[in-house]
């Protein structure tokens, strides 16, 4: 442990901290716009800058680290002078245009400027020139807003392992994109939304699609139905002022409803669905291999995730075949919502208008793969985020917090609580083997609460294995074999599985991928700004919405057996194949 | 001591003196042409195809053509040597092909030399003689008066005319063993190549009676040790440019053929890194390094010493040692010379700082702009690796080094040492956060020592002269000697290789020779576009690191620009600024944007639309750059805006509250009118006009169209009668 002051503060904080670490545990706030937490030290935007008693010049403070003895100042004339300075320099470059910018009221370096109480930007000049890249389906990037702080830079490369954005030129005319000044769509960019996630300012954002919704649900020929992924309860009610980790279900449902939807459904419907197809195709390549002694593409990956089946695109086509050849959560309802559900109401698929609110900006571009298109039109019609939602349910003038809760529309509106945890690191393995092992030996899986704590957590990559005993005669091969999971949040962490299994250091049956740090509570449409405290408190909060219910294994629901009875048959069957499962395509990178 | 390294060292010098032997150079004529970037670029090729053709068409075998590295002088290149068995070496300057035919017919096979164009100015007569005699204050005898003066004074009493002996001052020859120090002087007596020690008068008088006059060598008092610079002075000593410098890095530029490893061994060659490797013991090398006070000479001044003790510390046993041969500031090119006229010193101080901290790798990071230095390094490497110099086992110590060579593209701040560690690596070349520095995670995360080129340069001196001796010359706080690059208003300009602690007046007037054209000196700018400017009643401050950052400037890599009257302050903060603006890296806020909004408002003031506010602007972001930005670049970015603030602040006030530039240097605020008194109607400057805004008719007064008029100033060059006025 080092002891320092900060501002005549005695502070104790474990050796090799930073100055910052160590105010904050102080209580102590220092501004900074390109710190962020678990990434390398970037130290570029200078705002959290400090008085060390004997030096020259100032600290950084996000990467000095401590000293015994050393008394830190963290608000003389001098720091305060240079922190308005710096911030008057980045809003001198900054095509700011705040009362239209997308982060009006939620952007850093707005808020930073009020703090600081700036009111005159003393040195004008030459602007940051401004180049919109609107080619991807997700992303917009604005280089005029740009101040440089390479947050997204540092979480495309070292969270994401992808790379897609870097500082191009020099000096004034830096700017951060693709390489050669290509745009987003020319690269390798999986479109995660990681960086419109730590952006402080609006240069990145997603692609805003609420007038689409507002048009779809003022046509009167539409039958416009909504469906809501799981992550979005445990995160909506930030937008409102509201605790992370605050569950607003019943609300969101409300307010969905007075926005004018027809019919308010639910993704997680769609992920129990998953649970049986993915399951079924798990258990169908497991027999091949151990019964049938035929190779068979294992391990398999988890396919819910866009960004991550894009990842693999790009950078791993030799290991399509283990991904799971199942659509996401969100397509699977959509090819279901424009077919079986179309079926009840007498409508045509074209008469039904499928709008998602998904935690992720990756959905964007999924929705429009042209694959998509099972019903024969496009399944999904448009991706909001959470945080477009936010923004609808506000422009509308509902007082969200005031709304009474409401329940979900039958039939897609039902699901167990399996579903629910889809929306975290961990939940999409959990829930597969609730499932698997019922199927297997026709008893629950034998875990507490029917939680695999080792998959649970935040570490990058988490590790299990589980001995089948008492397995039914149908499955009497897979009796005392060991099963070996794998589950990667970040898609750094799932190179790293990736990886370890090309090597051939790991082998496993089953990988849970997920795109984003913490999953789908932590996706790049979430309300800002996520910390790792923030995803714990979401996680949370899923956990006791699982925990909450009656039904938590996706089998159990009864609305999926119904639509297997009436409609799909059994899992893998051929309506199944040709609604519910996809594949995939080599993607060249630049 | 392991004597395994000193008999193959001494196999390997064996070996090359014989191949240079058997090119007999002492009964030959030698023509010494200067290769290097600059040479070529002044034509030294041509000359050297021109001499080849003359020699051929003579028949003759006793003259040979020797390639040289350059002496740092560009404006006088190409320069070549004439030495003569027996007689005085003589230089010329600006040599092409028909110098070359002038010099052959008549100095070569007439034997006399073309004197008008002798190497900085003409000479009426070469002397039989000429002697050198040490300024160096550490030196000093049992005479009254000083060497130079006593020695003067006898010849007179002699009756010996300049025109057989000419006296010369001197630095420092290196000769000054610890025990003779302050007990004696030193005098070198040329063309013999003979220096002498002098303890007091009657050694004087024994030295000129029998050498001057009878042709006798004194042997009594001649120094027999081979000392550095020695050959420097025999080669060089004539010219006034270079025998008030003390050339340590630089003692074998210009002298020894750069591509010649048998060449490089004659001069003690790889001596020194048989000395290291025989005592086997890499603290000692540390400790050697620490004493001599040698700092580093990129510009940070870090204590070498220090550096290596650091990396040799850590718990890593993995370690690199780089050289940044990223030269970059305007202007400054000792390091290109080094490595193009040198090579194998530098190679050879790599070796040592490799073994000192226990690498086994070690990497050249050239800047992609120096093709001949890279060739020249490459070169070296591939000699080396040949003589087992290089590679496993070296002179059979048991220690391993090679070296490679990277590339740098271009950018500035590619010379910092993160983001030059970043740009090894394949990354974007920017820095990162210190700490962790470089001697404990550097390039691949392992302990990396990263010196500059002229560091490397001086550590075979330091081990074969001796780290006392090194540390003698120079200051309390730093040892040895640095290299500027003096440029600018001046007389003389090259590179200059002085003790630390030299002052500024010294450099300017004793060896620059003064300011050009009869002008007042204003300032003298140094440290490069990092650096500030020191004005002219600031001129005896010795340069050292300490010294010049506190008159506000930088040591920076040693660039020296000297400034007139007819320079602007706020011009020249501007001409700087705008190097800093387009080479920042863009990562850091202060430096990306405030260099930026610096040079809007110095833009705004030379441009005549600047106000008193805006000096306030500047002088506040100028400070905020200097404590907040991220690396050293940023940090020293506003040095000239700063010191050009503090000493010609009036200048700047002058530009804002007058539209008036002082030196009239400021093109927005300065204009062009005709005196019609002065004007005679020659018509030179209405047919020089570009524009063609001068009218008048021929033996009228002629008058500029203001509105009209670009202000480029070529009637004022042209007007031979004063009549045009620059207001």
């Amino acid at each position: 442990m080092t002891k320092l002051s900060i501002n005549n503060v005695p502070v104790e904080v474990p050796e090799g901290s930073t100055i910052l670490c160590a105010a904050k545990r102080a209580g102590i706030k220092i501004p900074t716009l390109c710190h962020v937490e678990g990434l390398q030290v970037i130290g570029a935007c200078r705002v959290c800058v400090v008085e060390v008693e004997g030096a020259r010049n100032l600290a950084g403070s996000c990467s000095m680290p401590v000293a015994e003895g050393m008394k830190v100042f963290t608000n003389t004339r001098r720091v305060r002078e240079a922190r308005r300075l710096v911030v008057e320099l980045l809003l001198s470059e900054h095509n700011g245009e705040c009362q239209t910018c997308d982060r009006n009221e939620d952007c850093e370096l707005q808020a930073l400027s009020a703090e600081l109480g700036i009111r005159e930007v003393r040195y004008g000049g030459e602007r940051t020139r401004r180049r919109i890249d609107n080619s991807t389906p997700a992303l917009i990037r604005d280089n005029g807003k740009c101040i440089k702080c390479r947050r997204c830079v540092s979480v495309c490369l070292e969270t994401q392992h992808v790379g897609a954005l870097f500082p191009q030129n020099r000096g004034f005319n830096t700017v951060i994109g693709p390489a050669f000044n290509l745009d987003l769509a020319s690269v390798a960019c999986v479109q995660c939304g990681q960086c419109a996630a730590i952006c402080p300012v609006g240069a990145i954002t997603e692609r805003d699609e609420i007038d689409e919704v507002w048009t779809a649900l003022d046509a009167p020929d539409k039958h416009v139905v909504v469906q809501t992924a799981p992550a979005i309860r445990a995160a909506l009610g930030e937008c409102f002022g509201c605790e992370p980790g605050t569950l607003v279900t019943g609300k969101m449902v409300a307010a969905l409803r007075r926005l004018g939807f027809d019919a308010v459904f639910d993704t997680n419907f769609a992920a129990d669905l998953t649970i049986l197809e993915e399951g079924t195709e798990l258990l169908t390549r497991l027999k091949k291999t151990l019964l049938d002694g035929e190779p068979a593409a294992l391990p398999m990956f988890t396919s819910c995730s866009p960004g991550w089946i894009k990842f693999m695109e790009y950078f791993h086509p030799d290991m399509l075949p283990n991904l799971s050849s199942c659509k996401s959560p969100q397509q699977m309802f959509g090819a279901v919502a424009k077919t079986y559900y179309a079926n009840k109401l007498g409508k045509r698929p074209e008469q039904i208008f499928v709008a998602s609110v998904m935690p992720c900006t990756a959905k964007k571009f999924e929705c429009q793969r042209p694959e998509m298109n099972a019903s024969g039109v496009r399944d999904v019609d448009v991706v909001l985020t959470t945080r477009e939602l936010g923004k609808m349910i506000r422009s509308a003038g509902i007082d969200f917090m005031g709304l009474p809760d409401e329940e979900m529309d039958a039939p897609l509106g039902l699901s167990t609580g399996a579903a629910d945890i889809f929306a975290n690191t961990g939940g999409v393995m959990e829930a597969a083997l609730r499932t698997a092992h019922e199927i297997v030996t026709g008893r629950p899986l034998p875990m507490k609460n029917l939680h695999v704590e080792p998959v649970a957590g935040l570490a990058g990559v988490k590790e299990a294995s589980l001995e089948i005993r008492g397995a039914l005669p149908e499955w009497r091969f897979l009796e005392g074999a060991v099963l070996n999971v794998a589950v990667a949040h970040g898609l750094g962490n799932a190179q790293k599985v990736v990886a370890a299994v090309k090597s051939g250091a790991k082998q496993y049956h089953f990988v849970e991928v997920m795109t984003c740090p913490g999953g789908c509570i932590g996706g790049g449409g979430q309300p800002r700004f996520t910390t790792n405290a923030i995803r714990q408190a979401r996680i949370a909060a899923i956990y006791r919405e699982d925990e909450g219910k009656d039904l938590r294994k996706s089998h159990e629901n009864p609305e999926i057996r119904q639509l297997y009875k009436e409609f799909l048959g059994q899992p893998l069957g051929e309506k199944s194949h040709h609604l519910l499962h996809t594949e995939y395509q080599t993607r060249a990178r630049v | 001591m392991n004597s395994t390294v000193s008999d193959q060292y001494r196999a390997l010098a064996d070996q090359a003196e014989r191949a240079r032997d058997r090119q007999k150079p002492g009964e030959k004529i030698l023509i010494q042409i200067g290769s290097a970037t600059c040479e070529n670029a002044a034509g030294s090729v041509d000359v050297l195809d021109e001499f080849r053709k003359h020699i051929a068409a003579s028949g003759r075998e006793d003259i040979v053509l020797r390639r040289t590295g350059c002496t740092g002088r560009c404006s006088r290149e190409p320069i070549v040597g004439i030495l003569v068995p027996g007689k005085m070496p003589v230089k010329y300057e600006r040599v092409d092909r028909p110098l070359v035919h002038e010099i052959f017919t008549r100095h070569i096979l007439q034997g006399e030399p073309v004197l008008a164009r002798i190497l900085d100015g003409p000479l009426e007569k070469l002397s039989q003689h000429e002697i050198l005699t040490c300024q160096s204050n550490r030196c000093g005898w049992e005479g009254a008066e000083s060497l130079q003066t006593a020695l003067a004074r006898r010849l007179g009493d002699l009756g010996i005319t300049p025109d057989q002996v000419r006296i010369t001052a001197a630095s420092c020859f290196g000769a000054c063993g610890l025990n003779q120090l302050g007990t004696c002087s030193h005098m070198l007596v040329r063309p013999d190549k003979v220096l002498y020690r002098v303890y007091n008068e009657d050694d004087l008088d024994e030295i000129l009676q029998e050498h001057v006059i009878h042709g006798h060598t004194v042997d009594r008092l001649k120094v027999v040790e081979k000392t550095v610079g020695r050959k420097f002075f025999e080669m060089y000593g004539d010219v006034a440019f270079f025998n008030r410098q003390s050339r340590i890095a630089l003692r074998h530029n210009g002298i020894i053929d750069p591509e010649s490893i048998d060449e490089y061994f004659h001069y003690r060659g790889f001596q020194a890194l048989s000395t290291v490797l025989s005592k086997g013991d890499p603290q000692w090398v540390i400790d050697e390094v620490t004493k001599a006070r040698l700092r580093g000479r990129g510009g940070g001044g870090y204590p070498t010493g220090q550096k290596w003790s650091m990396a040799a510390k850590a718990a890593e046993k993995t370690r690199y040692i780089i050289c940044n041969a990223d030269e970059g500031d305007p202007g400054a090119f000792m390091d290109r010379s080094m490595l193009e006229s040198d090579p194998f010193n530098v190679v050879e101080g790599m070796i040592i700082g490799g073994y000192a901290i226990g690498a086994n790798r070690g990497f050249f990071y050239i800047r992609a702009e120096y093709p001949m230095a890279i060739r020249r390094i490459d070169g070296a490497i591939r000699q080396c690796r040949e003589r087992g110099l290089l590679g496993k086992n070296i002179l059979g110590s048991g220690f391993d080094f090679d070296l490679e060579i990277r590339l740098g593209a271009g950018a500035f701040v590619c010379g910092e040492e993160t983001a030059l560690i970043h740009s090894i690596e394949g990354e974007r070349g920017q820095p990162r956060i210190r700490p962790p520095y470089p001697t404990e995670s550097g390039l691949w995360g392992k302990p990396t020592v990263i010196n500059n080129v002229e560091t490397f340069a001086n550590i075979t001196a330091i081990v074969n002269y001796g780290a006392g001796w090194f540390s003698r010359i120079g200051t309390a706080a730093s040892g040895g000697t640095k290299v500027f690059a003096l440029a600018g208003k001046i007389l003389h300009t090259g590179l200059v290789e002085v003790p630390m602690g030299t002052t500024l007046r010294e450099i300017v007037y004793e060896i620059g020779g003064g300011v050009a054209g009869g002008k007042q000196l204003k300032a003298v700018q140094t440290g490069g576009p990092a650096g500030g400017c020191i004005p002219a009643k600031w001129l005896d401050t010795p340069v050292d690191f300490d010294t010049l950052a506190k008159a506000g400037s930088i040591m920076g890599s040693g660039g020296m620009i000297v400034l007139d009257e007819d320079d602007c302050a706020v011009d020249i903060a501007r001409f700087f600024m705008t190097f800093s603006q387009d080479e920042s890296c863009g990562k850091c806020t202060p430096c990306r944007e405030g260099t930026t909004r610096l040079l809007e408002i110095l833009d705004r003031i030379t441009q005549g639309t600047g106000t008193l506010a805006d000096l306030e602007k500047l002088e506040r972001l100028a400070k905020l750059i200097k404590k907040s930005s991220l690396c050293g670049l940023g940090r020293a970015a506003p040095n000239p805006v700063l010191s050009t603030l503090e000493h010609f602040r009036d200048e700047y006030i002058a530009h804002v509250t007058q539209q008036r530039c002082p030196a009239k240097k400021c093109v927005a605020l300065v204009h062009y009118e005709i005196s019609a008194e002065k004007c005679v109607g020659c018509t030179v400057c209405a047919r020089n006009c570009p524009v063609t805004c001068i009218t008048g008719a021929r033996r009228e007064a002629h008058i500029i169209d203001q509105v009209r008029c670009i202000k480029c100033g070529r009637c004022f060059e042209v007007c031979r009668f004063d009549a045009v006025q620059r207001l």
